[in-house]
């Protein structure tokens, strides 16, 4: 294997997402995608499940040098089952050229990914499909306006969990653990990134790469509209996501699991929380102290079966 | 002697598929159990793989065919609902896959045995629906079928469909046809128009945001729906050529001096086809228009074959909730611009599988010949026997509410 990327300085200067897309500006999980697709190459062809990107391809344009299958919401990983298995055959009978083929790659938001998706997924995974998965995750269902989905986070106002006068924490349930669940399903490669760490994110392609079935991704997505936060601040935010350890950069290779960005000193969730209207319900107009404790808790203990010594900052 | 399952089993290995997503359903089961030993015996140079449902089973089958695969699938009431929004996914796609439904009465309450209310919620999906009454013609309308989908004039996938139990389990005797006539009649599936390859990126399946570009694409399927009546024509000119077997869009029994005439579809055609006879027996002028492609409808084939009738009973075997029996609504649009109309009747026969006796074709035909004499007929009737109605009422004492 090469050796890993060290410097944002050695990215690939390949683009196969152009720019002039209909999405939101600010969005964490395009500028997420541009950086899968700078790894993945020209030669992929994108099998999509219904969310926000569903509108990249509006007909007549696309935005890639890719191609693209839009399927519905809760199939996409049965259509790139269908995609490769075509290829395959085809290649094999002779009747379509070597060098024509294809990487699959799904690309869906949380709400196929987390819900509706599932039954789809965990098939494909478990049938050893040699695909690549992307997930943006952006912690709601982002393309009908930000309702709660099964990766809201606890306390996140969404459209559907509102901060109100009896209940005013917003989304009373956790994050589901999308990642076990992929785990669990005992993938040859599986990883967090973040468009705030595009090293990172292009190392874990780079050694995806070398393993011949599911190869699953799950960003998370600092959305504008839907985290409440000016679209110049998606960086800073996917940054602090990392740096409080809400976020974990990790990656497990045939289950095992390593952290591949770990904070030297974790910053208060609080930091991260604070900045966003998706939380605001939190500070104003009083302190709900009872629940940034609560995230504060939750965050410490996912550190804590990991790292021997938890080092904090002070709020 | 083959089942219908068989006989599908048969159909598909002769098309020389490429791929078989799958998902177990009753009466389904068997053709995929067949393709699978034959898969995986070598006989049949195909990829098989069961999916986690029918809904990732259809999105498979469509993206493979997207991909430039010839694929085939199978499916059966439940499983066709559960797979309801890839259908029209799919059509949208215009890949010329195949896939056979077997026919079984939709829950609740849940059942087993057949009729046409799975097959026909899929009538308006895009999908072409060819609709068979034995076990021959089950494998020749594959065939016929896949020439049909892949016609570049076309290009919209197909279904299949038998009955199951009366058919899918139902031994007859089946001509298996020679597999290089097969070839001469449909060739390897080599897709002119869009699949997926690294040297030319293409975008399928996109959004059409906006009326316009919507409504342009759904009427060009419809337009390519209403192609394949011409090119069902050609297709099956020669399917008789090569094979001496003739598949029209409908099929006419006695029908050439008939005044009384039943319309039917699939395997229950078959008693009808027998009480046609025994009314001929007793002097009665009857025929049987046996529908066999709903999809494209056939419309001028209809009013031709109706013209100058006194009265027709449409059987349907499927109930449309709050209207009634479906294929009457459509014969009755068909035949509403006519000069002459026959009288149109319209019986509900044979849902969940029930029989529909002699003594029940009987009435029917009694109630065509009153209704032209007299005048007089209800729109709508259950076929239901005494016995039937005695027995649910012992069965409604047991249940408590007798």
């Amino acid at each position: 294997m090469e050796a890993p990327l060290k410097s944002i300085k050695e990215l690939s200067p390949e683009e196969n997402l152009l720019p002039g897309t209909p999405l939101c500006a600010g969005c964490g999980g395009l500028l997420a995608l541009r950086h899968c697709l700078k790894s993945l190459g020209k030669k992929t062809v994108i099998v999509n499940a219904a969310s926000c990107f569903t509108l990249l391809s509006v007909y007549p344009f696309t935005p890639f040098k890719n191609s693209w299958l839009y399927t519905a919401m809760a199939c996409a990983p049965a259509g790139a089952q269908g995609v490769r298995d075509a290829l395959d055959i085809l290649i094999r009978k002779g009747r379509l050229a070597p060098e024509e083929d294809l990487k699959v790659v799904v690309l869906t938001g949380d709400g196929a990914a987390y819900d509706m998706g599932l039954s789809s997924t965990s098939g494909a995974i478990h049938r050893n499909l040699d695909f690549y998965y992307i997930c943006y995750d952006n912690e709601a269902y982002g393309n009908t306006g930000f309702q709660w989905s099964g990766a809201t986070p606890y306390a996140s106002k969404t459209g559907t969990t509102p901060s109100g006068k009896i209940n005013k924490t917003g989304s009373a349930l956790q994050k589901k653990d999308l990642f076990e669940i992929w785990r669990s399903h005992k993938p040859p490669y599986l990883a967090t990134i973040s468009l705030a760490h595009p090293v990172d994110l292009a190392n874990k392609f780079k050694k995806a790469e070398k393993f011949k079935g599911p190869k699953l991704f799950i960003t998370l997505s600092p959305c504008p509209p839907g985290w409440g936060v000016d679209p110049s601040l998606s960086i800073r935010l996917a940054k602090l996501a990392v740096n409080t350890g809400i976020w974990p950069l990790k990656e497990a290779v045939c289950g095992d699991v390593i952290h591949t960005v770990v904070p030297r000193k974790f910053k208060p969730a609080e930091e991260y929380l604070k900045e966003q209207r998706r939380f605001s319900h939190l500070f104003k107009p009083e302190r709900q102290e009872e629940a940034i404790k609560k995230i504060q808790e939750m965050v410490d203990n996912y550190w804590k079966i990991y790292l021997p010594i938890l080092k904090r900052e002070s709020v | 002697m083959l089942t219908g399952n068989a006989s599908a089993a048969w159909g598909v290995r002769l098309a020389e598929v490429d791929y078989v997503p799958s998902y177990p359903i009753t009466p389904q089961t068997e053709i995929i159990e067949t393709l699978a030993k034959w898969i995986y015996d070598g006989v049949m140079d195909a990829k098989f793989v069961t999916l986690d449902s029918e809904h990732s089973m259809i999105t498979a089958a469509g993206a493979a065919s997207a991909a430039g695969a010839r694929v085939f699938t199978a499916t059966s009431s439940q499983g066709l609902m559960y797979g309801f929004e890839m259908l029209y996914t799919v059509t949208g796609w215009r890949v010329p896959l195949v896939m056979v439904n077997v026919s079984r009465g939709l829950s609740s309450p849940i059942t087993l045995e057949p009729d046409h209310n799975d097959i026909l919620a899929a009538r308006d999906s895009g999908f072409l629906q060819v609709h068979c009454e034995t076990c021959q013609e089950v494998l020749d309308s594959i065939l016929i079928a896949y020439r049909l989908a892949e016609s570049e004039q076309v290009l919209l996938p197909a279904i299949v469909n038998m009955d199951g139990f009366y058919l899918s389990f139902t031994r007859e005797p089946v001509e298996v046809p020679d597999l290089e006539d097969v070839r001469s009649f449909l060739p390897v599936y080599e897709p002119g128009h869009a699949f997926f390859k690294a040297s030319q990126p293409m975008a399928q399946g996109v959004a059409a945001l906006g009326g316009p570009v919507y409504s342009y694409f759904k009427y060009q399927m419809h337009l390519a729906s209403m192609r394949a009546l011409e090119v069902y024509k050609e297709i099956s000119l020669e399917f008789g050529k090569i094979f001496g077997r003739k598949h029209d869009t409908v099929e006419g029994y006695m029908l050439d001096d008939a005044e009384y005439v039943l319309v039917m579809t699939n395997s229950f055609s078959t008693s009808g086809k027998a009480a046609v006879k025994r009314a001929r027996e007793k002097g009665i002028k009857a025929g049987l228009l046996r529908l066999r492609l709903l999809r494209p409808f056939p419309e001028p084939d209809i009013r031709d074959a109706m013209r100058g009738r006194k009265a027709i009973a449409v059987i349907d075997q499927n109930i449309c909730i709050g209207k009634g029996g479906i294929l009457h609504s459509e014969l009755a649009s068909c035949l509403y611009n006519e000069e002459q109309k026959p009288l149109l009747l319209s019986f509900i026969g044979g849902l969940g599988g029930k029989n529909i006796s002699p003594g029940e074709f009987d009435f029917i035909f009694g109630s065509m010949i009153k209704a032209v004499d007299t005048g007089e007929f209800t729109t709508l009737k259950l076929l239901y026997t005494e016995a039937e109605w005695e027995q649910i009422e012992k069965l409604k004492k047991i249940a408590g509410k007798g």
